[in-house]
């Protein structure tokens, strides 16, 4: 199972303060799916303004990036630049 | 590909930048000088008040002046709905965009354009645009940020109300929004604590300084169908955000990318392009707008003001136990400032068990504030790294040494969550510790700063396309306006996969209708990304190149390799097919199957985050408060430097950047919310003979997630130098310099304030 790791101030306001969260996921689509499941409209949270870091690598807009069983998962804002 | 240090044959060397030589002899066209048959010249109404409600437009006078063709207000651009959507380099709220571009109901800053028209000459155009009337209701208006977030401030816009904090507001406020991001438990951190430092720290808003004005020209075509001509930092992104604004398909706009004369995160963005299109649109002619220094400073994206708390908690040992931020940016008239970005970076450099920050995104009647290099970062770092050497100084410890004690290293854990991937912060301190600089004597008033700074750097989509020519020179062409010498680092990445000359290279930036998609210019990804997709193509090349030679020996293609830019062919006792070169079978092509090419659209993933360390030496005059920068040294984890020469310019104009944000830039505002010093005399700069020589080190731990191993390198060399320079000063007067900029008189009151305390 990969484990989700939010923010206590993410978590205050969308999971009712749970801040790991284990998801049976092969990539990020299923992996927001079955967060979806658990706590309705977090889908739509993640799909607009955030980035991901699965395994430390961070993915600006992400779908398909495989999730392994041992996964750390990170949610974080798109990151810009000058 | 591997990382094998010394195998390189075209990448690392530093061969002149293609695009060089018509930029010294005037040849490049910029944005300002496209020129098109029937043009007309374009021109913007600008607010003069800081804040105002727009009660009406008369335009009718200057409509009826001979020359005048076109006039244009807010209601000629689509009336957006308030929602985020993605587009450019974060989600954006595209009515913003909107408003911004020009004001629909308020004027939100002086200078904010409320009108535009469009006219046969310059004259007609002036005297045109003195002619419309518009009628404002003068508001209270609110400028520091400190200010705009106290209770009664004057209010921007009535509909807004804070994000991320519980329970959702029912009054508008000024907060757009707050941002949090929590490691461990701060309460224990500073528990464990034996010393904290606890400061606020302030910093002024900076413009970017590009040297070229914001430029555009636009026209119709008669199918409905528009070009754009204009200098920015994505032709991608500027298409984009004008179909939004006009309404129309993105297929029906095409934006050619000119010279760029610099732009440092201030062209991620549109300002003249839309109104260029809605004149052109209604007067039928192509019309031209070019912005004024004046305009420049106040119309345009500076980064952020800000006021910034710092709490740092050590064992005597120097082992950090907590760190605390709070960050409060102006995003200027509307939401967006990086604030977050601030609370990402500032203690990234280091490992805290407990950490914390809270980040304040704060309207103000300024114009909106644009990415400027690494955004957000060099504020926080400046409250950071300054805490850091004042804790350094009361624990009688090396401020290198006590880096290096707390240094991040490879796979520790960061205040947004993420583990850090393969980094080099500690070989920046250790070379920063071996380097004479930081060991040579300093005489009276002199003092030596240090400070550090991280940026992610990131990757994207980004599009290459190799064409091999007949007699064998190969034609590079992507999709990224080249702001850093980017062409030349593309053709050397291109060069060294087809192993041959990079003479024989030649790099193109394509315009929308010429290469797929890229991502905007901005994130210090361009050598990353676009460089990926490059080498990609290349290597796609590579494999056609190696099958048309397999068919001229007749032998299958797996028995044919690629090296040192030609064919071999590796069937076991054959002597009879000597090796085919590039130009051989490129001269063949038509008769193996026609033009060779490679064409390459990728996600870049596995951007290398960035360090740097700086060191800074200055001299102060304990008269005047002068400060004089004596000596300066930038080192950085540049992953592997593709063009070593325009790295090190990364980094010394980085510095150079950080050094005028610490010593001498700053916005003056009369009382009425009016810019005093909006030209280059009054906002100043530092400039050639301000500064001595920057040295660089470029320090090369290489980017696993790069074939070369490249990581971004625009961005952190800006995120040091506040601190490096503040810290330099504070050590040399023995008065802490926590407000920025460190000018003579500012200098000097903390000197007289010292002075007088003690």
């Amino acid at each position: 199972m990969a484990l989700v790791i939010l923010q206590s101030d993410f978590a205050r306001r969308y999971t009712g303060g749970q801040t790991q969260i284990e998801v049976n996921a092969s990539d990020y689509r299923s992996l927001v799916a079955g967060l979806e499941r658990r706590y309705p409209g977090l889908a739509e949270q993640l799909s607009l303004g955030m980035a991901v870091a699965i395994d430390g690598e961070i993915f600006q807009t992400p779908l398909l990036e495989a999730v392994g069983p041992d996964s750390e998962v990170h949610f974080l804002p798109v990151i810009g630049g000058g | 590909m591997g990382n094998e240090q010394n195998t390189f044959r075209v990448v690392g060397t530093r061969p002149v930048r293609p695009d060089g030589v018509d930029k010294v002899t005037g040849r490049a066209e910029f944005g300002a000088d496209h020129q098109l048959p029937g043009m007309l010249v374009g021109v913007v109404v600008r607010s003069p008040h800081a804040h105002a409600r727009i009660k009406s437009i008369d335009v009718s006078a200057a409509r009826a002046v001979p020359g005048v063709l076109a006039v244009v207000t807010a209601a000629d651009l689509v009336d957006l709905p308030s929602e985020l959507s993605s587009g450019g380099e974060a989600p954006i709220n595209f009515r913003h965009v909107s408003h911004n571009v020009i004001a629909r109901d308020k004027a939100l800053y002086e200078g904010h354009a409320v009108a535009a028209l469009a006219a046969t000459s310059t004259a007609i155009a002036a005297a045109a645009a003195a002619l419309i009337k518009v009628d404002y209701e003068v508001l209270p208006h609110v400028i520091d940020v400190l200010e705009a977030m106290r209770e009664g401030a004057p209010l921007l816009h009535p509909d807004l109300f804070t994000t991320g904090v519980t329970p959702t507001p029912t009054t508008a406020s000024n907060v757009a929004g707050v941002t949090e991001f929590a490691l461990g438990d701060i309460a224990k951190g500073f528990a464990e604590a034996e010393v904290i430092i606890e400061r606020e720290y302030t910093t002024q808003p900076v413009h970017q300084g590009y040297i070229e004005p914001h430029a555009v020209t636009a026209t119709f075509g008669a199918d409905g169908t528009a070009s754009v001509w204009c200098s920015s930092q994505g032709q991608f992104m500027v298409r984009e955000f004008c179909a939004k604004l006009m309404g129309m398909d993105i297929g029906q706009i095409r934006v050619i990318p000119l010279e760029i004369g610099g732009g440092f995160g201030g062209k991620t963005t549109v300002y003249l392009e839309p109104l260029a299109l809605a004149l052109s649109r209604q007067s039928g002619r192509p019309v031209k707008m070019v912005m004024s220094r004046g305009d420049v400073f106040k119309a345009t994206g500076p980064t952020s003001g800000t006021h910034v708390k710092i709490k740092l908690g050590a064992k005597r040992d120097g082992t950090f136990t907590a760190g605390e931020m709070t960050l409060k940016y102006q995003a200027g008239a509307y939401p967006g400032s990086p604030a977050f970005l601030g609370g990402m970076t500032g203690l990234t450099p280091y490992l805290f068990e407990h950490a914390k920050a809270t980040c304040y995104d704060v309207v103000s009647n300024r114009p909106k504030s644009a990415a400027y290099r690494a955004p957000g970062a060099p504020m926080a770092a400046f409250g950071v790294e300054s805490a850091i050497d004042e804790l350094a100084q009361q624990l009688n410890i090396d401020p290198l040494e006590l880096r290096l004690k707390n240094a991040a290293t490879t796979g520790m854990r960061t205040l947004y969550g993420a583990k850090l991937p393969v980094v080099g912060y500690v070989e920046t301190l250790e070379a920063a510790k071996a380097h004479p600089h930081y060991s040579a004597p300093l005489g009276p008033n002199q003092g030596r700063g240090i400070a550090s700074g991280f940026w992610f750097n990131i990757g994207g989509p980004s599009s290459a396309a190799i064409h091999v020519n007949e007699d064998g020179t190969v034609e590079v062409v992507t999709g990224n306006p080249d702001i850093g010498g980017s062409r030349a680092s593309m053709a050397m990445m291109a060069a060294e996969v087809l192993g041959i000359d990079f003479a024989h290279v030649k790099p193109t930036i394509g315009d929308t209708a010429q290469i797929a998609y890229s991502f905007l210019t901005g994130g210090s990804r361009v050598t990353f990304a676009t460089g990926k997709a490059v080498i990609e193509a290349a290597e796609a090349t590579v494999l056609q190149l190696c099958g048309r030679a397999a068919k001229m020996w007749k032998v299958e293609p797996y028995e044919v390799e690629w090296r040192a830019g030609s064919a071999h062919c590796t069937r076991v006792d054959d002597t009879t097919r000597a090796p085919v070169t590039l130009a051989e079978i490129a001269h063949q092509a038509g008769r193996t199957g026609g033009p060779i090419s490679g064409n390459v659209s990728i996600n870049a993933a596995g951007a290398g985050p960035g360090f740097g360390t700086h060191l800074c030496d200055v001299e102060v005059d304990p008269e005047t408060g002068s400060v004089k920068i004596i000596r300066y040294t930038a080192i950085q984890d540049v992953g592997r430097a593709i063009h070593p020469a325009y790295v090190e310019g990364q980094l010394q104009g980085g510095a150079v950047q950080g050094i005028g944000w610490a010593l001498n830039e700053a916005y003056l505002y009369d009382e009425k919310g009016c810019l005093l010093n909006s030209g280059f005399l009054d906002y100043r700069m530092p400039v050639a003979s301000d500064l001595p020589m920057i040295d660089t080190v470029l320090v090369e731990v290489p980017n696993p997630g790069h074939p070369f191993g490249v990581r971004g390198v625009g961005e952190v060399p800006i995120v040091p130098p506040l601190a490096a320079v503040a810290n330099a000063v504070s050590r040399a007067t023995g008065v802490r310099m926590t407000d920025l900029p460190l000018s003579p008189p500012h200098v000097l009151a903390q000197l007289d304030r010292a002075k007088t305390a003690g």
